[in-house]
């Protein structure tokens, strides 16, 4: 049992897990932090942006100013922003079998695997995270092709040249690696390579493993796998949340008895209680609001969004904010919006419910029939039209470097009535800021991640006791920033095996057993001999067949006829030859009884010796030794073939034959 | 009793003891029973069964039934003892030999139903109804009674066994009596044969191996010396003193926690005060012996008494502080902070130990926080609390809770561990910290309260009760810092002021409407405190704060609405009554603006609670004098009653007469008429033309019409408050006008005003009150009125209403009606059921 770690971002995870002659591919997360690096791209030109200057070095000399901007002491890559990729030198990934996807979240790298690794083996998840990670692989294409950038900056990454960057760029790990985003013909390809399933659906592998999907309660469709064979069970959990919120909920009992339980997925900001954030959301809204400022939130165009909508649907009111329009910005925001209505049996109870009387499940329907809530696919058309001020912006990318938000950055970031709220954990919000200080605009934070924290994890341990948890390291010491936080680790026994980027794991469980059929016609023909009461014994011989990692014993084949005819023989028809088994032997020979026997058969010279490991029967007249031992009994006479025999077959009346 | 009674209580008696009636409603058992003790006490004598026969009867015929109902035969116990607590009535019973069967062996104790616990637990409570006397002692001594109450101390029923303790313990005081003298030692005592067996029980079972009677003697002890303090307590003390002292050390009988309770209530006894037998040594001992958590009780009540030796005192403090010196120490680097104490009376291994078990920190905190705040809310505690550490202590705690604190040891990472995020230590430690805020405390630490407090508001993982904590520990503190040495600093005070309102600005917008609610109250808090303080006045002015208040006013939650009102109600003081110079708001909180708001949710807002608050702010504004000129106080106090008259809801109405009795005062007061009715008046003031006005201003304010139509109001407190209201002001007019009262019958005819009492009689004026002319009453007209006041009986009235609504159904007769009422209709079902 190997795991191969290919990301080192916990809750962005990519591992492949080699398990009984299957490659199975945990996940593939992207990570998009290496983005931060980048000057965002303005949908309309920017004078700001432009007009930033190169690099100068200490020294007073510019450095690569083509490529490289310096903006309120941060330096960024003048350039299409770039990914950076799970691991692809660390096992050949055209072996894997099949990708296993957990939530739409995680598979934001999957066409760079399908699609240039030589991949040739199924990708497997539910319906709504291919839908709903089709549409945040499609309004992140849409974001970074929108925007052509006639440059593409590449010596910045010489290991001899980054060397001499200023921080973070220079800290920058794996930089050659670094890839442009996919195209859409791509993410249809790698999408067409998905097969779906249902929560709790066998899938059987090559007949070595089943792998199945459950109900993690973090998003719609998100799912915990679970992967077992006959005798071995592994659980992988990524991205599970116990709260109430719109997804179905986290079905637990499923990973009891877990040989191994790989842990991913936490929740990034584990000191901020979601409850608490979503109401500092609200507060701060209102404020800026009723302050005649506008609101901006980054956001994914699916996930929190639906719980905060519903949220502001009770709020608004109360809060006297009806009459300020919300806009929803996305390419995909139409779609992320109604598909959210339409998969009611992957949703909470509740919503379920609501579907037979018939209503839709979300309140946002309500607030696009009101017109509190309009959406658009981008700020060019009707929205320009529609626009009106103070309202709230919800639009991508969190990580302010690409898409509509861009823009709202530039137009509000003056002035100081705007509020620009951080919901999403992905990216740090100092960070994501960079490029745009000096900012007027005031900033929040409050980032809403529903994943599991430690108090849920410690509860979900000790509930589930699997034999062996694997994390990501980052889990196993409390938060750098804050290492005083013990309480902010996880603490099971025994201790977790951590793993860390490029880190290949032997995980600590050893398989024992397999399981092979028996066929009914070969079970007819076995007698068994009870040999200790309650336990029998029957000798076996067959033929072991293993075919798709199914081993089944099958009658032997017949001892080869004498060929009927002398014109004709194939060589395929020639089946191994097969002698008829000879039996075995059981029981221990009493000596006195046996020299009784012997008597009476006419030897009159028998001697017996001990010996330290039983005794020599000796028939001084013939010769002729028989040495009678525990576990082997020796007849040696010279040359006297029939007396052997005659030996011999006095020897097994004492013995059972089977 | 009665005779209507006396002729009733036979067929209740019979009706109770007929086995085929369903068990009697147990209210109306004890009900009776409260009536029978009250007869009992009025006259004392045998006269009682022997104009009663029914009721000996009524034993009997309980006794002779083979299977009788456990509540009616438990009620007969009792009454049997209530009424043989009269001696007479003993001996009468005794006569009839029927004391042997009630309370005896003859009697249900040794039936079947002696079973049924509530039979058991009337043995019991009629056995000490009738102990007032020492041959009902002796009939119990001597018959073998005190071995059934010892054994009903172990009782399954913890309600018996309870009983059964402190049955026995009055049965001692009862059998010792007040005379006793006391002798030197234990030995020489010459008890009383009865206290001699109870005494003896209670010895025997100390020194059993029994843990169950060990406890129940200790709860026996417990008992006793809670309610008896006699001297001769000291020498049952002696006997026992060792035994006790056995227990503290040795942990077999797990009964520790009990030990406490003992020593405290000894403690309290004046018995114990002097310093002679070796009392405090014991007390002195629990404190080192038993765990912090069992000891904290008897710590704090040794803190609270007058009369203590100072050693015990000091000790006592010290295993409170315990656990606070515990964290301090956990908290910091060895030799940075020296803690609380020198030294401690336990093992501070047994403190650490509890504080880093998940289990029990969060219990023993959250003990020793609230015995903290109990101390401190006593106003002349005997000893002094170290009010800096203590603070630097509870600080500390909140600080853990929500992680800020980098903890220097093993042990405060620990504590950590197991605090962040516990709520219950939260509130403790806030409420620990709000009640120092009255001590004075060294000025350096106010600034990393407040950061501490800060923190607490801001932070969005706050839950709503600990915000709620938050802001009243808060507003204590900030209530105490004009007196501070921090508040000459104006610029800490500015920034401090600026941060609390920053938060509020945020909270006020909560989604969460307790938050809303909550700020509200903070808000309002703080302007009742700081109203007067410039430095408070100006930050608040220049925050979002009034302006986000008012918003709230339309809030969808009634309670918010409710709280926005007061707390607009108080910023007016601050932001035009006392503040002539308006500095930054510019006219948008003027008076005009926030009355007229106010009028419009008294009158439209659908919920109670917002109108009730406006009425209390009206009625405030009013005794502070902020509703302007006289003439505009007259038309404000009209347009109020106006309004509040049609309200549906009784407590607006009974605020609005608190209005129209504060606007009554103020009158009298500005025409020099004395409040109170009874003072004298001076010659200067008590031309007609002083006494008239304020009547003619009543008149015109529709006040009478408002005070007349609330007396016959269907709520009762509101018709009670307009009779005392009237009352004031007849004794008012009337005294004042002596003179003028003559002629009165011509006027009565034709004012109607013999209408107006007999509507008044038959309580339906609100009914028949005549909107205009006709037959009715002028309540504009002040002579009119002046008639009303002097015709009208309203002392009658006042004692009408002042009756209990049930005064007719509450007599005896009643009750025994309503038992042979409840037995027809059982019979009357039953026929029906052929």
């Amino acid at each position: 049992l190997f795991q191969y770690c290919l990301s080192g971002h916990p809750t962005l995870p990519c591992n492949v897990l080699k398990f009984k002659s299957t490659t199975i591919m945990l996940d593939c997360g992207l990570d998009m932090t290496s983005t931060l690096n980048f000057l965002p791209l303005p949908l309309v030109q920017s004078p700001r942006l432009s007009k930033l200057p190169g690099l100068v070095l200490k020294d007073g000399s510019t450095f690569l100013d083509k490529e490289l901007k310096e903006c309120s002491g941060h330096v960024f890559v003048d350039s299409v922003p770039e990914f950076c990729l799970p691991e692809t030198e660390l096992l050949d990934l055209s072996t894997v079998d099949v990708i296993l996807i957990s939530n739409y979240h995680c598979m934001m790298a999957l066409p760079y695997i399908t699609e240039y690794t030589g991949f040739t083996g199924t990708v497997y998840a539910t319906e709504p995270t291919v839908q709903i990670g089709r549409l945040l692989m499609e309004e992140l294409v849409n974001s970074i092709e929108r925007v052509p950038k006639a440059q593409s900056a590449s010596t910045w990454k010489n290991k001899e040249v980054q060397r001499l960057l200023p921080a973070p760029l220079k800290d920058a790990v794996e930089v050659s690696m670094w890839k442009k985003c996919y195209s859409m013909p791509e993410v249809n390809a790698a999408l067409s390579k998905i097969q779906l399933v249902g929560y709790s659906q066998k899938i059987e592998l090559f007949g070595a493993v089943q792998v199945t999907p459950l109900s993690s309660g973090y998003a719609l469709g998100s799912s915990n796998w679970i992967i077992q064979s006959h005798y071995e069970k592994v659980s992988y959990v990524s991205g599970s949340s116990l709260l109430t919120t719109h997804p179905q909920p986290m079905d637990q009992a499923s990973l009891k008895n877990s040989d191994v339980l790989i842990l991913t997925g936490l929740t990034q900001i584990p000191t901020a209680n979601p409850d608490g954030m979503v109401g500092e959301f609200c507060s701060n809204l209102a404020m800026t609001v009723r302050n005649g400022g506008n609101v901006l939130v980054p956001c994914y165009p699916s996930g929190v969004i639906y719980d905060l909508l519903e949220c502001l649907y009770q709020y608004i009111d109360s809060a006297g904010l009806s009459n300020v329009p919300f806009y929803f910005i996305s390419p995909v925001a139409n779609s992320s919006l109604e598909f959210s209505q339409i998969f009611a049996e992957w949703l909470c109870h509740n919503k379920q419910t609501k579907v037979y009387l018939p209503e839709p499940p979300f309140p946002h329907a309500e607030l696009i029939q009101t017109n509190k809530l309009k959406h658009y696919p981008s700020i060019h058309g009707d929205f320009s039209n529609d626009f009106k001020q103070p309202c709230v912006v919800f639009t991508g990318h969190p990580s302010l470097r690409f898409g509509d938000v861009v823009h709202f950055m530039e137009l509000w970031g003056k002035s100081s009535l705007n509020t620009v709220i951080f919901t999403e954990p992905d990216f740090s919000y100092l960070d994501a800021l960079a490029p745009y200080q000096p900012l007027a605009m005031k900033c929040v934070y409050c980032p809403i991640d529903t994943r599991l924290n430690f108090i849920q994890v410690s509860k979900l341990l000790k509930e589930v006791q699997p034999l062996h948890v694997v994390c990501p390291e980052q889990y196993t010491q409390p938060p750098p920033s804050q290492s005083h936080r013990t309480d902010l680790m996880i603490d099971c026994q025994p201790p977790p095996m951590s793993y860390r980027r490029a880190e290949v794991l032997t995980l600590p469980y050893k398989r024992r057993y397999e399981k092979i059929e028996i066929m009914p016609e070969l079970a007819d023909s076995l007698v068994p001999l009870e040999i200790k009461p309650g336990i029998s014994l029957a000798t076996v011989s067959a033929v072991l067949h293993t075919k798709d990692n199914k081993h089944v014993l099958q009658l032997p084949p017949k001892p080869a006829q004498p060929p009927s005819s002398k014109k004709r023989k194939r060589v395929s028809d020639d089946v191994p030859e097969c002698k008829p088994p000879k039996p075995l032997l059981s029981g221990s020979i009493p000596v006195e009884q046996f020299v009784q026997t012997l008597e009476k058969h006419g030897f009159s010279d028998v001697k017996v010796e001990d010996t330290a490991k039983g005794h020599i029967v000796l028939l001084q007249e013939a010769e002729t030794l028989i040495q009678i031992e525990e576990d082997s009994t020796h007849i040696i006479c010279d040359n006297d073939e029939p007396l052997r025999v005659k030996l011999r077959d006095l020897v097994l009346k004492f013995l059972q034959k089977f | 009793m009665s005779r209507e009674c006396a002729m009733l209580l036979p067929r209740v008696c019979a009706a109770l003891a007929d086995p085929r009636q369903p068990g009697s409603d147990d209210t109306c058992l004890e009900k009776m029973l409260d009536w029978f003790r009250e007869l009992a006490a009025g006259e004392p004598t045998v006269k009682l069964l022997q104009d009663n026969p029914c009721l000996t009867e009524f034993f009997t015929s309980m006794l002779a039934l083979p299977e009788p109902n456990p509540s009616v035969l438990a009620f007969t116990l009792r009454l049997a003892g209530t009424i043989a607590a009269l001696e007479g009535c003993f001996q009468h019973l005794q006569q009839q030999k029927l004391l042997a069967r009630l309370f005896g062996e003859d009697g249900p104790l040794n039936s079947i139903v002696w079973e049924d616990a509530s039979v058991r637990s009337g043995w019991v409570e009629g056995v000490q109804s009738m102990l007032q006397h020492q041959p009902a002692l002796h009939f119990m001594c001597n018959g073998g009674g005190l071995d059934v109450i010892f054994t009903l101390q172990g009782d399954p029923s913890l309600f018996v066994a309870s009983a059964a303790s402190r049955l026995l313990v009055h049965m001692l005081t009862l059998s010792v009596g007040p005379e006793m003298t006391v002798p030197l030692n234990a030995k020489d005592c010459s008890w009383p044969p009865c206290a001699q067996m109870i005494i003896k029980h209670i010895e025997d079972s100390l020194q059993s191996s029994s843990a169950s009677h060990i406890k129940q003697s200790l709860k026996l002890l417990t008992i006793l010396f809670g309610s008896c303090q006699a001297p001769w307590t000291k020498v049952l003390w002696l006997g026992i003193a060792k035994q006790v002292e056995f227990f503290l050390t040795e942990d077999s009988v797990q009964a520790q926690h009990m030990l406490a309770d003992l020593l405290l209530n000894m403690a309290r006894s004046p018995v114990f005060h002097d310093a002679e037998g070796n009392f405090w040594a014991s007390v002195t001992s629990a404190l080192e012996h038993l765990t912090p958590v069992q000891a904290g009780p008897l710590a704090v009540g040794i803190l609270r008494l007058r009369q203590c030796p100072q050693d015990v005192r000091i000790q006592a403090l010290t295993v409170l502080l315990q656990p606070m010196d515990c964290i301090l120490r956990a908290a910091s680097q060895p030799l940075e902070y020296a803690g609380l104490l020198d030294e401690s009376v336990s093992d501070p291994s047994a403190v650490e130990s509890l504080l880093s078990s998940k289990s029990s920190c969060a219990n023993l905190l959250c003990q020793t926080l609230a015995h903290l705040e109990e101390l401190l809310s006593v106003t002349c505690l005997p000893v002094d609390l170290p009010y800096a550490s203590l603070l630097h202590s509870v600080l500390t705690i909140l600080q853990f809770c929500n992680g800020l604190l980098i903890p220097a040891s093993p042990l405060g990472s620990k504590i950590s561990q197991i605090l962040i995020g516990c709520f219950r230590v939260q509130r403790s430690a806030l409420d620990a910290l709000a009640a120092l805020s009255d001590r004075k405390c060294c000025d350096t630490v106010i600034g990393s309260l407040f950061d501490i407090l800060l923190a607490y508001l801001e932070s969005p993982n706050t839950s709503p009760t600990v915000l709620k904590k938050s802001f009243q520990a808060t507003s204590k503190w900030l209530a105490h810092l004009p007196g501070m040495s921090f508040f000459k600093n104006q610029g800490q005070t500015e920034k401090t002021l600026q941060d609390v309102f920053l938060v509020l600005q945020k909270r006020l917008c909560s989604p969460c409407w307790e938050v809303r609610d909550s700020s509200l109250e903070f808000l309002t808090n703080l302007i009742e405190c700081l109203r007067d303080q410039d430095e408070f006045r100006q930050s608040l002015l220049s925050s979002e704060v009034p302006k986000l208040t008012e918003n709230l006013l339309e809030d969808p939650e009634s309670y918010v609405r409710a709280s926005a009102v007061t707390a607009m109600g108080h910023l007016a003081f601050v932001t035009y009554f006392f503040a002539p110079e308006s500095p930054v708001t510019g006219n948008q909180y003027n008076k005009e603006n926030t009355m007229a708001k106010l009028q419009e949710i008294l009158s439209t807002d659908p919920e109670g609670f917002p109108r009730r608050a406006v009425m209390s702010i009206f009625t405030m504004w009013l005794e502070e004098s902020c509703t302007g000129q006289l003439e505009e106080t007259e038309q404000f106090v009209s347009r109020v009653i106006q309004t509040a008259e049609h309200d549906l809801d009784w407590e607006v109405k009974l605020g609005c007469l608190e209005l129209v009795q504060v606007f009554c005062i103020h009158m009298f007061c500005q025409f020099g008429l004395p409040e109170c009715p009874y003072a004298p008046v001076s010659p200067a003031v008590s031309s007609s033309n002083h006494q008239d006005e304020p009547l003619r201003t009543f008149c015109r304010t529709n006040l009478f019409s408002f005070l007349f139509r609330s007396l016959c109001d269907c709520d009762k407190p509101v018709g009670q408050k307009a009779c005392d209201i009237l009352l004031a002001l007849k004794s008012h007019f009337c005294r004042s006008s002596v003179i003028d009262s003559q002629g009165s019958g011509d006027l009565s005819a034709e004012h109607s005003i013999p209408w107006l009492q007999r509507t008044l009689r038959q309580g339906s004026l609100a009914q028949n009150f005549p909107t205009d002319g006709g037959n009715g009453v002028d309540f504009q007209d002040p002579e009119s009125m002046m008639l009303a006041l002097r015709t009208i009986d309203l002392e009658e009235l006042h004692d009408a209403l002042n009756k209990c609504s049930d005064h007719v159904e509450k007599s005896p007769q009643s009750l025994l009606e309503d038992i042979l009422a409840t037995v027809a209709t059982t019979e009357e079902n039953e026929a029906d059921c052929y």
